[in-house]
């Protein structure tokens, strides 16, 4: 008999799937938030449960048989610690991103299509826990289409401006992405002959050690790194980032950033660590060309976003950056540098989330206008948006109690056992730290400073409880990771071990 | 050249891939990619069919009672590209009908133009 805590995980994805398919017979848009919302926080719920009885004691790692067929015939589930925890901040972050968005999503969508946007967030978050969780490759390769089509839907419904176009390029970069994704896991199946990861780690461990099929496993694994880098645009590939991020309604841009393309980073550690195993990674030379494109891609993020006066495109410019310091963490090719980098993902999908929820809530006070220019002492008319925005700002930047200064401090203290790449790596570190600060502050002392003279007083307007409330959680999530992040990498690091 | 003969579907596959992905990574005009990605997925199913297929072997169908195993086709490969077909064709309705919204808005579905648009409109 199981215990009743091991279903959860399956109990959550399908709660997820079957709540995108009932979505649509809601009356209303606002019935179909409230339960959307519901639906992520209660799969938070479920997963903060799972995370409590695998992180018990030493931490253990349970398989998970969907109705009850054996390996290679059926298909399974795997969740250790680690996977418990990003499932859990992955469903919270999507709840607080639905609230915080919430008036957008009124104000963007026709009044009849709004239940459908939840199909498309509802299917998100069951590809995501899907992706985290799954033990077979194809599965996975499934639900990174679904995940393809239900993140362009969510730019897309945005019915104005050039969304269309936005989407077009998200599409066409998503699609090379999974063509080269699913033509890497046909040749890694033609090699071994098997689709569930053990199998695989198994049958690549022998591979390795017999020194037969090196050039093909590289290719694998190099086709399996591009098309997840295109994803999750990595520098050369970030170019429909911005775009997309940028135009699509708050709720969306919040998801797309915070969440859909740290599904494909988690996908590739569970493909570094569960076929190929990190050293194996680390011979094949592939962490550098990683740690290389990670690199370039924290300073080209940077310095587009320096340039960049629209307020959204340059919050989207910053998350090409931030996806630099996760791949570069990858990069380092060892345990410290992938727990440092998974912290990077917990503190960036919280952080960015609340700042494109504040974002839209700012430019929505002043009229919608995203420019920065236009938004000049907006975070007067709204204190909560300002003070959360200010937060997001200093966390992004790297000021100790926040987020995002965790994670900084574990990649400098990752590289420290890395001779080859220690100085390089705290130089970029330093560099990348001041740009996020040319570009952060200016905008933090706009949106703070007394409206010029002459200006019309705000109109009254109703407060945003949905979003007050998110941004409040969500400030005070950034601040929990800033300061529990000890414990927490701990844990991480039992996860990566039985993983 | 024998390997030709042997490895000829895994040769057709990597080269139609290859047309498929600069197909849709290249081509300006938006049909000719939705083209150019069933060719890339297409490639891909042969190269799997053919993986699973073997020689003088039958499909997996009972028929008259327990038949060896050594009779049998690897069936795996064959449902695989049953769930990569429905993948492909789910993404291909998908472009096909935001490229016909595309059209009905702008008049054009050359990539060029679109983006020639998209910074008019934002100046």
């Amino acid at each position: 008999m199981l215990p009743m805590v091991q279903n959860f995980p399956f109990f959550a994805i399908f709660l997820c799937m079957v709540s995108g398919i009932l979505s649509p017979l809601w009356k209303s848009g606002r019935m179909a938030w409230r339960y959307s919302v519901g639906v992520a926080f209660a799969c938070a719920g479920l997963f903060g449960c799972v995370f409590a009885y695998t992180a018990a004691g030493e931490g253990l790692s349970f398989v998970y048989q969907m109705g009850h067929f054996p390996a290679p015939w059926g298909n399974e589930l795997k969740i250790g610690p680690l996977e418990a925890l990003l499932c859990t901040a992955f469903s919270t972050v999507m709840g607080f991103s639905l609230m915080g968005g919430h008036r957008d999503l009124e104000a963007d969508i026709l009044p009849h299509k709004q239940n459908l946007f939840f199909v498309m967030s509802n299917l998100m978050l069951a590809a995501l826990l899907a992706l985290t969780c799954t033990n077979d490759l194809f599965t996975a390769y499934v639900f990174v289409e679904i995940s393809t089509i239900a993140a362009c839907s969510l730019v897309l419904v945005k019915d104005t401006q050039y969304t269309l176009i936005a989407t077009m390029r998200y599409l066409i970069m998503s699609l090379l992405g999974s063509g080269l994704i699913l033509i890497s896991i046909i040749l890694l199946y033609s090699i071994t002959g098997h689709l569930l990861l053990p199998n695989l780690l198994e049958q690549v461990g022998m591979l390795v050690d017999t020194g037969k099929y090196t050039i093909p496993l590289t290719v694998v694994i190099g086709l399996m790194g591009m098309g997840l880098a295109i994803k999750s645009a990595l520098f050369p590939f970030h170019l429909w980032l911005p775009l997309a991020h940028g135009s699509a309604t708050t709720s969306s841009s919040a998801i797309l950033s915070g969440l859909v393309v740290k599904g494909y980073i988690v996908l590739l550690i569970k493909v570094f660590y569960q076929i190929f195993t990190i050293e194996t990674i680390r011979s094949l030379k592939i962490t550098n060309v990683i740690f290389l494109f990670g690199i370039l891609a924290m300073i080209v993020g940077s310095v587009s976003a320096l340039r960049e006066k629209h307020i959204k495109r340059m919050l989207a410019y910053s998350s090409a950056a931030q996806i630099g310091y996760i791949y570069m963490g990858l990069g380092l090719g060892t345990d410290a540098g992938v727990v440092a980098a998974v912290i990077h993902i917990l503190a960036h999908s919280f952080t960015k989330s609340m700042l494109f929820c504040c974002a839209g809530r700012l430019a929505g006070v002043m009229g919608h206008h995203k420019n920065l220019k236009n938004l000049r002492g907006a975070a007067r008319r709204d204190r909560a948006a300002g003070v959360a925005f200010t937060i997001g700002a200093l966390s992004m930047i790297g000021i100790p109690l926040f987020a995002g200064f965790a994670s900084k401090l574990l990649f400098a203290s990752a590289t420290l056992l890395n001779n080859h790449k220690m100085l390089f790596t705290l130089g970029v570190l330093g560099v990348s730290t001041v740009l996020n600060a040319l570009y952060y502050l200016p905008a933090v002392i706009v949106i703070w400073s007394r409206p010029e003279k002459g200006e019309e007083p705000a109109p009254k307007r109703k407060p945003d409880w949905a979003f007050t409330v998110s941004a409040v959680l969500q400030a005070a999530a950034v601040f929990g990771l800033g300061m529990g992040f000890g414990p927490l990498s701990e844990l991480i690091q039992t996860g990566l071990g039985l993983f | 050249m024998e390997w030709l003969i042997t490895y000829r579907f895994e040769v057709a596959a990597v080269i139609l891939f290859g047309i498929g992905f600069m197909n849709l990574l290249l081509r300006k005009n938006l049909i000719k990619k939705i083209i150019g990605f069933n060719i890339m997925d297409s490639s891909v199913f042969l190269f799997l069919a053919s993986q699973g297929y073997i020689e003088g072997r039958i499909a997996p169908i009972v028929v008259d009672g327990v038949q060896d195993v050594s009779k049998y086709i690897n069936p795996i490969p064959s449902g695989l590209v049953l769930t990569g077909i429905v993948v492909s064709v789910s993404v291909s309705a998908f472009f096909l009908a935001l490229v016909q919204r595309i059209y009905k808005k702008y008049h054009t579905i050359e990539l060029d133009e679109l983006l020639k648009i998209m910074k008019k409109e934002e100046d």
